[in-house]
């Protein structure tokens, strides 16, 4: 109250101004410094910065290891809900991420591809290895017990269901098709549905490459 | 009589008028390839089926002496949800074409009797609604490929070629 007081009282009428302007280069610097959202990336893909809850889950990777969403801090996380014996879809999208992954060249060694398994009934850690390793080396398989699973899948509003109508061990499971994309703070950022284009995806994973993490 | 005895010898139900036009006779298959997963993973089944009869064709299967199954499948996409479930056929339209694809018809292939790897040359025979069959070679690719591939822009059926007892009836059979 007496600082404001001060001001009124005693400083020459051009110094508030001088001070305002002074006090706007101030925050505009700290801004750009501490948080990137003050400028946001012209991403592409469905936005969901803000939306999503940041990356975190409590899996086992495909080599056995207990592993979290802070394990994968510093990289940029493409985080895809399947199962191994899909023969199809799942394919399809990790085949099409190896491409983008490509397209991406050295900075895609700064980016994770992690494969949920849905059916973590018969994906082991050891099947899931050969599989996303037939696909791209930075993908990570990732399964757990079945709570653990569904605990991940609901924290992205995804969801997953096994098809009743097979006897045998040859079920199907539909899940989502999405992508959820995270920047190397682990904050979501884009999501990328089957109608998304290679190039968008591209597009956003160089600038979510090319930007640092800062929190 | 000649025509007559054909369709007795193939078992095939033929429409008066239309005694040749059988969906194997009709259909050229092309960019035939295999996605081949790791271990024993099921694979998925690729190609291009064009039609070139004046009947409308329907593929409703296949069947091959390298996997126990094959089975003619459909992926969809709703509401964000990947679907997989079995398919009765692909109505493949006359003069028209239709495609086995990722993310869509696609034949998923279980229990194989031998390791497949990329490269090799797997036989399926494609069974029609009609009852004709056709034999096809498809190349096994490897997982992460996108299509039959840049070395092998076409795939030709090879019926002709193979020694068969179910075989597509030619036109100058």
């Amino acid at each position: 109250m007496s600082g404001l007081k001060f001001h009124g009282k005693s400083f020459h009428p051009q110094l508030p101004a001088w001070l305002l302007l002074a006090g706007m280069v101030l925050l505009g610097a700290l801004t750009l410094g501490s948080c990137q959202r003050a400028t946001p990336l012209p991403l592409r893909l469905t936005n969901i910065t803000g939306h999503m809850p940041d990356l975190d889950f409590a899996l086992t990777d495909d080599t056995g290891k207990a592993v979290t969403g802070a394990d994968y801090r510093g990289k940029v996380v493409l985080l895809y809900f399947g199962y191994t014996h899909c023969p199809d879809v799942c394919p399809l999208t990790l085949a099409q991420l190896h491409v983008s992954m490509q397209r991406l060249g050295a900075l895609a060694d700064g980016a994770r591809i992690l494969f949920v398994s849905v059916d973590p009934t018969r994906d082991t850690p050891a099947i899931l290895k050969t599989y996303v390793s037939a696909f791209d080396p930075r993908a990570v398989g990732l399964t757990g017990s079945p709570r653990a699973v569904e605990a991940l899948s609901k924290r992205y509003r995804s969801a997953f269901t096994r098809e009743p109508d097979a006897s045998d061990s040859s079920y199907a499971v539909s899940h989502s098709s999405a992508i959820y994309v995270f920047d190397r703070a682990g904050h979501a950022r884009v999501l990328a549905t089957p109608s998304a284009t290679q190039d968008d995806l591209v597009h956003d994973l160089h600038l979510l490459l090319n930007t640092q993490a800062e929190s | 009589m000649r025509a007559l005895g054909f369709a007795a010898l193939l078992g095939v139900a033929m429409l008066p008028g239309a005694l040749y036009a059988t969906s194997a006779n009709d259909v050229r298959v092309s960019h035939a390839w295999l996605r081949i997963l790791p271990g024993d993973l099921p694979a998925g089944g690729y190609a291009t089926l064009q039609n070139t009869g004046t009947q409308p064709a329907a593929l409703t299967g296949a069947h091959s002496t390298t996997y126990a199954d094959v089975m003619l499948h459909l992926s969809s996409v709703a509401g964000g949800t990947s679907r997989m479930r079995m398919a009765e056929a692909m109505s493949i339209p006359a003069q028209g074409t239709a495609k086995l694809a990722p993310g869509g018809y696609h034949l998923m292939l279980t229990r194989p009797v031998h390791p497949v790897i990329p490269g090799d040359h797997v036989l399926l025979t494609l069974t029609f609604a009609d009852g004709s069959t056709l034999n096809t070679t498809f190349i096994a690719r490897p997982a992460n490929a996108a299509d039959a591939g840049p070395d092998r822009p076409t795939q030709p059926a090879t019926a002709h070629a193979l020694p068969t007892t179910h075989g597509a009836v030619h036109d100058h059979d």
